[in-house]
């Protein structure tokens, strides 16, 4: 009964592959955004605080839909990505990175932001004396004091992505093989009349999944923790 | 030639306009020391020097090089001022080891002090490995001054660097800051509000009161 069929095995490695990108595709701009809005004040601060928090209030299905007027097959943007460079978003993979990084976003800026607030300005001032440009200050002092920042984030955006439904189904679609990630295939299974057994084992695995990629998180930290110390 | 000319204004509110004005000039291995009450401008100037803070007029300038010029519009950006800058509470990078501490402001290329000899004067060999949390208050500011001294420093700042050390460890480091001065010849600008320590490390003393830098000792 435990072992996986070869579609479940493609569902849940989908799903890690889509996690894992959304987490790549995400880091820098958050870092980025997280910086600009810790350590910058300028007009329109609080707008742009506001933009980036979006997500975080709109139902997903809305941003979804967002995501399909401006990146769909006839969206603002998508239609010249398919004329150009023969570029669709919508059904295919990168589609649902692209509908989880949007979602997972505020949430990374959150807890870089909050990492980058604690660092204290004055070893940044001490490092600019010491030959420092600031570009040098932010990647030797900044960001590896903000480390657990960045992997909160990381976990939280990663943790999102797998959890990801209505932009996903919205903007990619629900494509076996393609699109359909752990809570895709779940619904398409509650869908049908025989899936109940089927959607309790992908049930499972989810929680499964989620818990080892929290722990495995949790070990990276004390381990950078460490050796820090 | 170090040669410092520069005025400070600062509005800090309209009752409490803060205004210093200093003028002196360091030649190498001479140690100035600069008394003055707490909120009378001493690091407000150091910072000035190092670039941390711009003055309202006037001219710094090492040997031939201009690093602040109002007429002429210069200000160079601190990372470009060779300072040693050494402040009251160290602000040793709490990530790295000693050792990368003290590697992290050293310049590329040849280097006039090298590390060894600083980890020798300064008696910090058996901390290199060491993380900034595991040392005690006179081994973080021994650490700080050997980091300040490996940037190449044409000025040597030592902002209140005992401060924050008991009477005990004071003594203990004075003869490391002595020692310092003594064997790399650098011009250093020694701000203590404590008199004796002052008067202990410099070859002159001004004080700084009203804004305004006074001579007490020759």
């Amino acid at each position: 009964m435990w072992s996986l069929s070869p579609v479940e095995i493609d569902i849940v490695l989908l799903s890690l592959k889509v996690a894992a990108c959304c987490v790549l595709v995400l880091l820098l701009p958050a870092i980025a955004m997280a910086w600009l809005l810790a350590r910058k004040q300028f007009w329109g601060h609080a707008v742009v605080d506001a933009l980036v928090h979006l997500p975080m209030v709109l139902p997903p299905v809305v941003l979804g839909y967002m995501l399909l007027v401006l990146l769909g097959r006839r969206g603002w943007i998508g239609s010249w990505l398919y004329e150009q460079f023969h570029i669709q978003l919508t059904f295919h993979w990168w589609g649902a990175v692209i509908a989880s990084a949007v979602m997972a976003f505020p949430l990374m800026v959150r807890a870089i932001r909050q990492a980058l607030m604690q660092v204290n300005p004055l070893l940044e001032q001490a490092a600019q004396t010491l030959g420092a440009t600031p570009i040098k200050t932010f990647f030797s002092i900044t960001l590896p004091l903000s480390y657990h920042g960045v992997l909160t984030g990381g976990i939280l955006a990663f943790s999102r992505s797998l959890g990801e439904f209505g932009a996903t189904i919205t903007f990619a679609g629900n494509l076996e093989g393609e699109t359909r990630t752990l809570p895709l295939a779940i619904y398409s299974l509650t869908q049908s009349p025989e899936g109940d057994a089927a959607a309790l084992r992908l049930v499972i695995l989810s929680v499964l999944v989620s818990v080892f990629a929290l722990l495995a998180s949790q070990w990276l930290e004390r381990r950078l923790l460490r050796s820090q110390r | 030639m170090f040669t410092v000319d520069i005025q400070i204004q600062q509005p800090y509110a309209a009752s409490t306009a803060f205004n210093l004005q200093a003028s002196f000039a360091l030649a190498p291995g001479q140690c100035l020391g600069i008394m003055g009450a707490s909120g009378s401008g001493k690091t407000t100037l150091l910072h000035s020097i190092a670039g941390l803070l711009m003055p309202s007029s006037g001219v710094i300038r090492s040997g031939d090089h201009l690093w602040f010029d109002h007429k002429q519009a210069i200000q160079l950006p601190p990372w470009q001022r060779p300072v040693g800058l050494v402040f009251q509470d160290g602000r040793l990078f709490p990530h790295m080891s000693v050792e990368q501490n003290l590697r992290y402001g050293m310049p590329a290329g040849m280097a006039r002090i090298v590390l060894p000899e600083v980890v020798d004067v300064l008696a910090i060999q058996p901390l290199l490995k060491r993380k900034p949390s595991q040392l005690s208050g006179g081994e973080k500011q021994r650490v700080a001054i050997g980091r300040a001294l490996l940037r190449q420093p044409s000025v040597l700042l030592m902002d209140e660097p005992l401060s924050g050390l008991d009477d005990q460890l004071k003594q203990q480091v004075l003869p490391y800051i002595k020692q310092v001065i003594a064997t790399f010849g650098l011009p250093t600008l020694y701000v203590s509000h404590v008199g004796d320590e002052v008067a202990e490390v410099a070859d002159e003393v001004l004080t700084l009161a009203q804004g305004v830098l006074r001579q007490v000792v020759d």
